[in-house]
């Protein structure tokens, strides 16, 4: 099991759209995915569950894979929030 | 035993008819869910219903999702993308089924319930952004709810119940009547809406805008419709059921009476012969048409093929159902109007459009559709073998659509030619006059088509800028207002000028106060409600032509539509003393 804490960098947060590229991103992998925020506990291969999590620009989460392709399935998610899911970027002070 | 109370409920008189029989409170608005306990044996069922719900409601969203993409762009279109994945949500369909398994609980409880768990989550939130998508979630569950309940509403109607709903959108309205409805009564609603046209083509009594039958009706309850009077009498006493028996004998004898002229042609006692046809929705009424003496259909509006449907009917069968048509009024004519969607016959959830009665329908949309539009029309020339279909535009509003909508019927003509495929090579194709642009532009329109057939209804709610299904101004909307009948006037003289004949397909041609004035205004055919030919016939048939036209000069000298009403009122009871004014005539 890893983990990696990411912060949300494009302005709109994790709407709608990030949403799906992300739970999209995560079902090509067999690594079990969870998000965790706020105490917020969700699967992160669930549509519903990650529309849920209201992550807005600036807010971060922490990432847990567990499976056999963890370390693979870490970076691509993790570029996904890095590049801000190729949208807007906010501005960071 | 306790008698329960007679209430005389007042509504709208929709739809004549008098129906005496049980109450069946159709809800739709937001489905209510019970919970229920399950057998071992009923969870199979349970899951499979699951599955079958959530296929619709995909197909649905991805129906909605392709006009979307296309209308609103692809941005807010992944609202439905984001729903369809939701629908596909592994994790949460997981967890549904196993507490179906396991809790033993109905399918519409626990989908409710793990839905509703996330919306509140979303709810809970600060920002206004997760309370839309909360809100948006919301609509999904119901979409779900409505669609395993839709299985089970279907095969309950299976009495001849008076069906009592708070509104009824036509979508309802079609889907419903396949089961044998006795009546309709709504809380909401106008004489003209579309619930409204669709009860009288089908001949089903209704009553509309009658408040709040919620609150006072239950299933089961007996009930008298009265289409006639718009009353609606829950509880009624026995004295009270044999005396609507009475009526509904009465009614029936002056109907009878009314068969006798069938086979006599709508002609005036001057000699001046009207078309007298009929407007039909589903294939059918078409023997019930015949049976009315029709001289054919003047208005066949065929998106009803498109309603309580995912997808599109092929070519082929959108064929096998306009040759029905076509051969059953052989050797009299229809005329085939290309699917009028939009506005409020639109498919579920597509009525994002801020005003969709100047938005996004009729031949605007078919246009941006060619591939669809010439389905449609290579399906309708295919059934114009025996020379007896023609073709209409809706929702023309300028001469350009006009001649856009030739070049595709054109080229529909030239890939069934190269298919090798025979049809009528001089099927007339005409156009709709419902937008005042159109009506004032009439002569110009008519030098491209064979006729002109005034949509009234859309044309006197544009004309006076009144939208018939608000009730705070539909006692605006007057089809008899001087503005009307004037432009009215100007639509047939134009026409006449390029020598191409003018019908009037809108509820006006079945008003027996607007029939004298239009035979006199010299329209060539009424398009009628087929419950209401015989009347009109017989109105017809006690006018004088000459007498009609002063009539309608004289009518286009006042300067409001109480002046002209009651100058019609006094002119038919004179003239056809047997016609009932009151109720169902239209006089709104």
């Amino acid at each position: 099991m890893i983990e990696r804490e990411v912060t949300i960098k494009n302005r709109a947060g994790l709407h709608t759209r990030p949403a799906a590229t992300l739970v999209k991103t995560a079902a090509r992998f067999k690594a079990e995915f969870m998000i965790f925020k706020d105490g917020m506990e969700i699967n992160g291969k669930s549509i519903i569950g990650v529309m849920t999590l209201a992550a807005e620009f600036g807010s971060s989460l922490l990432l847990q894979f567990d499976g056999p392709d963890e370390k693979d399935a870490l970076a691509a998610i993790v570029d996904l929030f890095d590049r801000g899911f190729d949208e807007e970027l906010g501005i960071t002070s | 035993m306790t008698e329960k109370k007679e209430i005389i409920l007042k509504g709208i008189a929709a739809a004549p008819g008098i129906a005496i029989g049980k109450a069946y409170v159709f809800k739709k608005e937001l489905p209510s869910v019970e919970l229920r306990a399950l057998d071992e044996s009923e969870v199979a069922g349970e899951l499979e219903r699951l599955d079958h719900a959530l296929a619709k409601s995909e197909k649905e969203l991805n129906k909605i999702l392709v006009f979307a993409e296309q209308k609103v762009g692809e941005a807010k279109a992944k609202i439905f993308e984001a729903q369809v994945m939701v629908l596909q949500d592994a994790y949460l369909l997981g967890a549904i089924r196993k507490r179906i398994r396991e809790e033993k609980k109905n399918v519409e409880y626990v989908v409710s319930d793990e839905i509703q768990k996330y919306a509140n989550l979303m709810h809970a939130a600060s920002n206004e952004y997760m309370h839309e998508r909360a809100h948006e979630i919301e609509d999904l569950k119901n979409r779900i709810v409505r669609n395993l309940q839709q299985q089970k509403l279907l095969s309950k109607l299976d009495g001849s119940p008076i069906v009592i709903a708070h509104t009824l959108t036509p979508a309802d309205t079609m889907i419903l009547s396949r089961n044998n409805i006795l009546a309709y009564g709504t809380d909401v609603g106008g004489v003209t809406s579309h619930a409204a046209l669709i009860s009288r083509a089908l001949k089903i009594p209704a009553v509309v805008g009658a408040g709040s039958l919620g609150l006072t009706v239950a299933t089961g309850d007996m009930l008298i419709l009265d289409g006639y009077s718009g009353n609606i009498i829950v509880h009624p006493t026995e004295e009270r059921i044999i005396e609507y028996q009475r009526k509904r004998e009465h009614f029936s004898a002056f109907e009878a009476q009314l068969a006798v002229l069938k086979d006599f042609p709508a002609i005036t006692l001057d000699g001046k012969s009207v078309e007298l046809s009929a407007n039909i929705e589903l294939t059918e009424e078409i023997d019930y048409v015949v049976l009315q003496g029709s001289q054919g259909v003047g208005l066949y509006r065929t998106e009803t093929l498109l309603l309580g449907r995912d997808d599109v009917p092929s070519e082929e069968e959108q064929y096998r159902e306009y040759k029905i048509i076509a051969d059953r009024i052989y050797p009299q004519r229809v005329i085939m109007r290309t699917f009028d969607v939009g506005g409020d016959k639109l498919i579920p959830d597509m009525a994002e459009e801020k005003n969709p009665f100047l938005g996004w329908r009729g031949i605007r949309m078919m246009l941006d559709y060619p591939e669809f539009f010439k389905t449609q029309l290579r399906a309708m020339l295919r059934a114009s073998g025996k020379n007896n279909v023609a073709v209409m535009f809706p929702m023309i509003s300028n001469v350009q659509e006009v001649r856009k909508a030739m070049a595709c019927f054109n080229e529909a003509k030239n890939e069934l030619r190269a298919r090798g495929v025979r049809f009528d090579e001089n099927i007339q194709v005409g156009v709709m006059i419902e937008v005042p642009a159109a009506a004032l532009m009439s002569g110009i329109i008519a030098q491209e088509v064979k006729f002109l057939s005034i949509g009234s209804n859309d044309l006197t709610q544009y004309m006076l800028a009144v939208d018939r299904g608000n009730h705070f101004v539909s006692d605006l909307y007057h089809e008899l207002e001087p503005s009307v009948l004037h432009t009215i006037k100007f639509v047939i003289e134009n026409g006449h000028r390029k020598n191409v004949w003018v019908g009037v397909c809108g509820e006006m041609a079945s008003n027996p106060l607007a029939v004298p004035v239009l035979v006199g205004l010299g329209v060539d055919e009424l398009s009628v409600v087929p419950s209401m030919l015989p009347e009109i016939k017989k109105i017809i048939r006690s006018l004088h032509y000459a007498e009609c036209q002063r009539l309608a000069q004289t009518v286009l000298h006042f300067s409001t539509v109480s002046e002209v009403e009651e100058c019609l009122r006094d002119y038919v009871h004179q003239h056809c003393p047997d016609i009932p004014l009151a109720g169902n005539n239209n006089v709104i």
